[in-house]
């Protein structure tokens, strides 16, 4: 928790916007458990991780959309999923992860 | 930085047990949040009074289980965190166990406090790395410690005239763990000892002894990952066995 309260300061301080994506679910056996903490700034740069670098990269996108818009939402990843293919858990669970603008 | 993360930050520093509950989806108020302390306090608005109580009241129970769930009322979906101050290991006994144990523990972020009356075992060349060394009788200092649901305490000098008295010191506080080292023998002959002196069967029962998983490590390292492993499953309730014989969720 630390370091990802440490790089939002950081960040902030040099006047970049940020969001917080956060695991508040899990199903099934996944990397990260709920609590899971990554911090997102408007460049696209992150720290910390919600899964084991399978989903990150549509966290990512994901919280940059919540930034612009100011609006926290909640994403869902996993095996059920429509986009399985694209950004699905290669261990077969499933997260929920809300993403939040700081 | 927003006053929310700020609070949380200011929490960890102080080392509180608190959760933050947040409002996840719903059709108003979501990003909406509430702090709830473990004395019962709150700090936040999820919305309305009823929603408030409910969330807060599962978080209490969260708090004790250092648990962190979504949950739903009604048709809003609140997501309770916990977060937990570090958890204190307190060795009694400067023993060789103790010296790769205090390691292990200050790895894994436990705050590690070594007692031994026995001035050359506890010094600070054999535990360079714990938080707190502490040189005087552990029944003497016990009553001092602080000893919360957070704690786990270890005995490990297996010498009644040093073990006797620390179990029956801690015999009116609530650690979440004691472990007492000592083969069955050791553990009956203690364990009488100390039921004639009046120590309630319902306390005894609580220690783990003999200490440690099996997982048959003979060198003190090896028994001391043996009780920290012990320690890791206690605190998040599990037994310890192999994950691929453990039945899927």
């Amino acid at each position: 928790m630390q370091e990802i309260l440490d790089a939002l300061e950081q960040w902030r301080a040099r006047g970049d916007q940020v969001a917080l994506a956060t695991v508040t679910w899990t199903s099934g056996s996944t990397p990260r458990a709920v609590g899971a903490k990554m911090a997102v700034n408007a460049r696209g740069e992150f720290v910390g991780s919600v899964s084991g670098g399978c989903v990150e990269g549509a966290v990512i996108d994901e919280a940059r959309h919540v930034i612009k818009s100011g609006k926290p939402t909640l994403v869902s990843y996993g095996i059920s999923d429509d986009m399985a293919w694209d950004v699905g858990l290669a261990c077969g669970g499933s997260i929920q992860v809300f993403i939040e603008k700081i | 930085m927003s006053t929310w993360l700020e609070t949380i930050a200011q929490n960890l520093a102080a080392e509180k047990s608190f959760a933050v509950a947040t409002v996840i989806a719903g059709s108003e108020n979501v990003g909406a949040k509430m702090f709830v302390y473990a004395d019962g306090a709150r700090d936040g608005d999820l919305g309305n009074a009823e929603l408030n109580a409910r969330a807060a009241s599962d978080a209490l129970t969260f708090l004790e289980q250092e648990h962190s769930e979504t949950r739903a009322y009604d048709d809003v979906q609140v997501f309770i965190e916990t977060y937990a101050p570090p958890p204190r290991l307190i060795i009694v006994g400067g023993v060789h166990t103790a010296i790769p144990l205090s390691e292990y523990a200050r790895i894994l972020g436990f705050r590690v406090t070594v007692v031994d009356g026995r001035g050359r075992f506890a010094t600070p060349e054999r535990f360079p790395h714990v938080h707190e060394l502490i040189v005087e009788w552990p029944d003497d200092v016990i009553p001092r410690l602080r000893i919360d649901a957070s704690t786990y305490v270890v005995i490990l000098t297996h010498d009644p005239k040093f073990d006797l008295p620390a179990l029956k010191a801690l015999s009116t506080t609530k650690p979440r763990y004691i472990g007492a080292m000592g083969s069955r023998e050791t553990r009956r002959q203690h364990m009488d000892e100390l039921r004639a002196q009046g120590v309630p069967d319902e306390f005894l029962k609580t220690v783990y002894g003999p200490v440690g998983l099996d997982l048959g490590g003979r060198s003190p390292e090896e028994m001391a990952l043996a009780i920290i492993a012990q320690i890791i499953a206690v605190r998040y309730h599990r037994h310890g066995g192999h994950l691929m014989n453990v039945a899927v969720e």
